[in-house]
């Protein structure tokens, strides 16, 4: 049954994925809509993005510090550890999971009542391909924006690292900088990129699906949005590890 | 004209439609009737192609509607303006924005000659200085109104109503089911009404299908009701003692 279920919902979702795509009515009236979502997503998270970042970034310099006490490793790593390890992994994993609670539920939410409230019938009957006047803008929006956010993220996240162990004493600024300075692979930032854009599309079109086949009253409208989050994490955290063996190995 | 032949429509083991074959004719209002249930709402759907029928034909004139690819189907949809029994207003838009909304997706006009088409619609629906409303901000037979104006803005060949009156006082009811009757006239257009509304019925129904538990049960024009001795089309639409009385009276008075 589990199986059939799975089988059911892969099906369905790569022909969902083929509407999606298909070419728009109007590209003026799309490229409005992908640009008021990059504000929505972009500008609307950027606030969360900030606010999580720093503490990602002190949370990993004092407990690296703490880890290191007593250490032969040179204090300058600290730098390097926070830097790295924010940038492959920290920045786009914490930050796509965050945005899968908070864009993925708004858009699985958003898009579950206009089905409700017969809007997307409305829109299918005046010709409109409802899947991707509604689904396209969001995605294209969001494999923009993203990256952007992540970017930031992992910016913020160092300067956290930083705040949380210089001004306390656990280091001194000249380590701290000179670890953000030593071995720095442009590789790493490629990786980060890849993360956020494969992230960026599975939180979104997973909370586009969900939404979309949105069927029944309120409870299930909570479900739908309920399983946009939880499917999206599942897939952001197994599409991390396809892509670390992929870009790793 | 749309045409229905042998339409099933079965959801599990619940046969919801069963043989039903009718046509709607151009240029009247074709009236839907039956108890809450009886497969209205379904065979509107039906009809416009939101769901599939399990079995039978859909013809738009000479054209077998299900037999179309989804490009072509589309085409069709866009001759078509349906007004919600919710009416379906777009709750994040402005009532110009709503109305707006077809054009501003299918045709090259601009923004000026948009514009002027919007209040022509709102004209012809008696509205005015709402353009800038909210629909939350309007009053439910207002709501209606946009939905008829967004419907008509495309110039449709067919309207579509579910349930124009629910949630309307009977007066507000008879303007709209007015509205959509003289908009039918002058437009000369296959328009199809989905109601249990009984004054609806008595006051627009010029071509008119009685469905229970999904079967044709009745069909013929207002003025055949009143001197039907149909037992299924009495029981429906004279259900209530002053109805039966006002019947009753109409009949001794002949």
């Amino acid at each position: 049954m589990l199986i059939y279920r799975l089988l059911f919902h892969f099906g369905r979702y790569i022909s969902w994925l083929g509407q999606v795509f298909k070419r728009p009515e109007n590209r003026w009236m799309y490229w409005k809509e992908t640009v008021r979502q990059m504000d929505d997503i972009g500008i609307g998270s950027l606030i969360i993005i900030f606010l999580i970042s720093v503490f990602i970034g002190a949370v990993t310099a004092i407990q690296f510090a703490y880890q290191m006490e007593g250490s032969i490793i040179p204090d300058y790593y600290i730098g390097y550890i926070v830097r790295d390890m924010t940038i492959i992994e920290l920045a786009p994993t914490f930050s796509c999971m965050l945005l899968a609670g908070k864009v993925g539920s708004n858009i699985a939410a958003e898009i579950g009542g206009m089905r409700q409230k017969e809007h997307i019938d409305a829109m299918e009957i005046m010709g409109v391909n409802t899947a991707a006047y509604l689904c396209m803008p969001k995605l294209v929006a969001a494999v923009l924006v993203i990256p952007m956010l992540v970017s930031v993220s992992a910016f913020v996240s160092i300067i956290g690292g930083y705040i949380a162990s210089v001004p306390t004493g656990y280091y001194l600024h000249a380590d701290y900088v000179q670890g953000l300075r030593s071995f720095f692979e442009p590789y790493n930032v490629f990786m980060m990129m890849v993360k956020a854009i494969v992230f960026a599309f599975i939180l979104t079109s997973i909370s586009c699906y969900q939404g979309f086949h949105v069927k029944g009253g309120s409870i299930e409208l909570g479900r739908a949005s309920t399983q946009a989050v939880v499917y999206s994490n599942i897939f952001i955290l197994l599409a991390d590890y396809i892509i670390a063996m992929l870009l790793t190995s | 004209m749309i045409r229905v032949e042998h339409v099933y429509k079965r959801f599990g083991k619940n046969e919801v439609l069963k043989d039903i074959n009718f046509t709607f004719e151009k240029g009247k209002n074709n009236l839907i009737i039956g108890r809450s249930g009886a497969g209205k709402t379904v065979l509107l759907k039906i009809l416009v192609g939101l769901l599939e029928p399990t079995k039978g034909k859909v013809w738009y004139d000479d054209v077998d509607f299900f037999s179309l690819d989804k490009k072509a189907m589309r085409e069709i949809r866009m001759e078509v303006g349906m007004l919600f029994q919710g009416s379906a207003l777009f709750d994040s838009m402005t009532v110009e924005e709503n109305i707006r909304f077809p054009l501003d997706m299918f045709s090259n006009m601009t923004l000026k000659e948009k514009s002027n088409r919007v209040n022509e619609c709102l004209e012809r629906v008696d509205l005015d200085n709402v353009n800038d409303s909210y629909p939350s901000e309007i009053s439910g037979g207002m709501q209606k109104r946009v939905g008829i104006a967004r419907a008509i803005v495309l110039k449709p060949r067919y309207l579509f109503c579910d349930e124009p009156n629910s949630g309307l006082d009977p007066k507000t009811s008879l303007v709209i089911d007015e509205l959509i009757s003289s908009i039918t006239q002058e437009r000369n257009i296959t328009t199809i009404v989905n109601t249990h509304d009984m004054n609806s019925v008595m006051a627009v129904g010029e071509n008119i299908m009685l469905l229970s538990d999904g079967e044709l049960v009745w069909r013929g024009d207002k003025s055949q009701i009143l001197d039907s001795e149909d037992e299924t089309i009495g029981n429906f639409i004279f259900a209530s003692p002053f109805l039966q009385e006002l019947r009753d009276q109409a009949r001794r008075s002949k």
